[in-house]
């Protein structure tokens, strides 16, 4: 498999406050990669650093290249993110935020890829002139993940995409990215607190603690690893 | 009472409403992508006001001066979000910054207008039919009749000027991807950014425009008085500032709205309530008082309702 996201002696934070020291992970082609770690590991300044959001040391290289360092522009090397919050807009329509994912794409099929992705969340379909901030939390979720792939991305950058969310959604919504992951390809790098979800879905897992990673393999070898199960599985 | 004469001071408040509504506006675009109210649009508008008039002292039809003179200002409001708001603002920064900034130019821009271009009233030709009259150099306008109801021709030309500005916005805002951009980055910001749009030049599009709708709207409001002064826009923009107060600040409609309904309650003051004539401002700011008691976020701002 063809290594896409690249990151080596990465460290970065929030003016004077250092959160990432020294992080290493890759993310191959084809691959669901979860980031595992408690409150305040430093998972979402991770998935901020990879966008550009925040200032970095160390290496961020994408497909070959180095990653630009503001969001736009990496939005612009085919790397979407699905952000902590969902991130949507809340005032205006499911329709306008699907178009607006798509806002980069020049191609003539993006009216099409809306009614796909109303067709794979039906939910939506059935809200799309509504405004998206008067809808559901898992509602909401959807969107955002509908949005981000409206861009067709190269990469698929998820921020605890259970938060706030019934279990049974979650439930739901994890198996639908693991079958976007089989069926179409998508590579995802989701970073999460239920890690039993993620790990069901993920090939690879990565453990952060205090914004350095302390474990990281297989998501079988995670799952079974005592002192990992201890602290993130709770089983 | 009459009712031609109640018809004649509602028709003077539209008229001046139409000034009230393209400023606020103007503010209101603002407002959505900084969240601050720009307390120097008045100004700005009042810089471009003289350099119309500067371009007609210079022999440049009023027709000619007025399209160079939106588009001159609208490249100055995308500099002055360049230049003088964008380094003082940002995440982490205090948006007290950017508020000082708009006070510095609020000052400035009445200062340069009176340095660079003249420091007293200068006359605006109409770009509206006009009757000569003695004394006055830029004429009076003329006067439709419609059964016994007298409409100035000032009133049409401002209420035309509104609703082609509303027209453009609406379409811009609405019908095209670019508006869309500017939705989603007053809408939020950090998402606009993830999903590739450019949002500094989304907000200098928004200082643009601003300044355009400025400077139309100055231009105006002097030529219906007849000339352009220093102080010609303390008064419309304080109660541009009402009527968006009134209307909401994040709504277009509420601001057009707004600003009709403020000049409409000045000019009913000004025409019947004479113990209060001289100081007529106190009525649209009751209203506005009043309405803003029961409902805090204007007539047409909306609360937005957020499911978590």
């Amino acid at each position: 498999m063809d290594e896409l996201l690249h990151i080596e002696g990465v460290s970065g934070g929030y003016g004077p406050v250092t959160v990432l020291r020294d992080v290493d992970l890759t993310v191959s082609e084809g691959e669901v990669v979860v980031v595992l770690g408690a409150n305040g590991a430093g998972k979402t300044t991770l998935l901020r650093a990879i966008c550009g959001e925040i200032a970095t040391q160390g290496t961020l290289r994408f497909d070959g290249s180095d990653l630009p360092r503001a969001p736009e522009r990496v939005a612009r090397v085919g790397i979407a993110h699905v952000p902590q919050g969902r991130g949507t807009f809340s005032e205006l329509t499911t329709e306008e935020n699907l178009r607006l994912g798509a806002v980069l794409r020049k191609d003539s099929e993006v009216r099409a890829d809306i009614d796909h992705w109303c067709e794979v969340f039906p939910r939506l379909g059935e809200r799309r002139e509504q405004a998206a901030g008067s809808m559901s939390g898992g509602e909401q979720q959807m969107l955002a993940i509908a949005r981000a792939m409206m861009l067709r991305p190269t990469l698929l950058l998820l921020d605890e995409p259970s938060l706030g969310l019934a279990p049974l959604i979650t439930k739901d919504l994890f198996e639908r990215l693991g079958r976007l992951n089989q069926e179409d390809g998508l590579t995802v790098l989701v970073v999460e607190q239920n890690a039993n979800l993620a790990l069901d879905i993920g090939h690879r897992g990565y453990v952060l603690e205090t914004g350095q990673v302390v474990a990281s393999g297989p998501a079988q070898e995670l799952r079974h690893d005592d002192a990992i199960r201890k602290a993130y599985l709770g089983f | 009472m009459d009712f031609n004469l109640f018809i004649q001071f509602v028709l003077n408040g539209i008229g001046n409403g139409a000034v009230y509504g393209s400023i606020a506006l103007a503010l209101v675009l603002i407002f959505r992508s900084t969240g601050l109210l720009n307390l120097a649009q008045g100004e700005m508008a009042l810089f471009s006001t003289y350099f119309a008039w500067w371009l007609t002292s210079q022999g440049l039809s009023i027709f000619v001066a007025i399209p160079i003179t939106i588009v001159v200002s609208m490249a100055g409001g995308a500099v002055i979000e360049r230049m003088l708001i964008r380094p003082v603002s940002g995440e982490g920064k205090s948006p007290l910054n950017v508020l000082i900034v708009m006070l510095g130019m609020f000052l400035a821009f009445n200062a340069l207008a009176q340095l660079i271009f003249s420091d007293t009233a200068e006359p605006m030709p109409k770009p509206w039919p006009t009757n000569s009259s003695p004394g006055d150099p830029v004429g009076r306008s003329q006067v439709v009749e419609l059964a016994d109801i007298r409409i100035s021709w000032s009133v049409i030309a401002l209420v035309i000027a509104l609703l082609i500005e509303c027209l453009i916005l609406y379409v811009l805002f609405q019908r095209t991807t670019v508006g869309l951009k500017l939705r989603a980055v007053a809408s939020n910001a950090g998402s606009a950014r993830l999903v590739g749009i450019n949002s500094s030049a989304m907000l200098m599009l928004g200082w643009a425009l601003a300044a355009g709708l400025g400077a139309l709207a100055g231009t105006l409001v002097a030529a219906d008085r007849g000339s352009v002064s220093p102080g010609l826009m303390v008064v419309v923009v304080v109660f541009a500032f009402s009527g968006a107060a009134l209307g909401g600040f994040d709504s277009p409609v509420g601001a057009v709205v707004g600003g009709m309904i403020v000049a409409i309650a000045e000019a009913l003051t000004i025409g019947y309530v004479d113990f209060l004539s001289g100081i007529e401002l106190v009525v649209p700011f009751g209203i506005i008082l009043l309405v803003l008691l029961v409902r805090p976020t204007g007539l047409f701002g909306r609360k937005v309702v957020e499911r978590v």
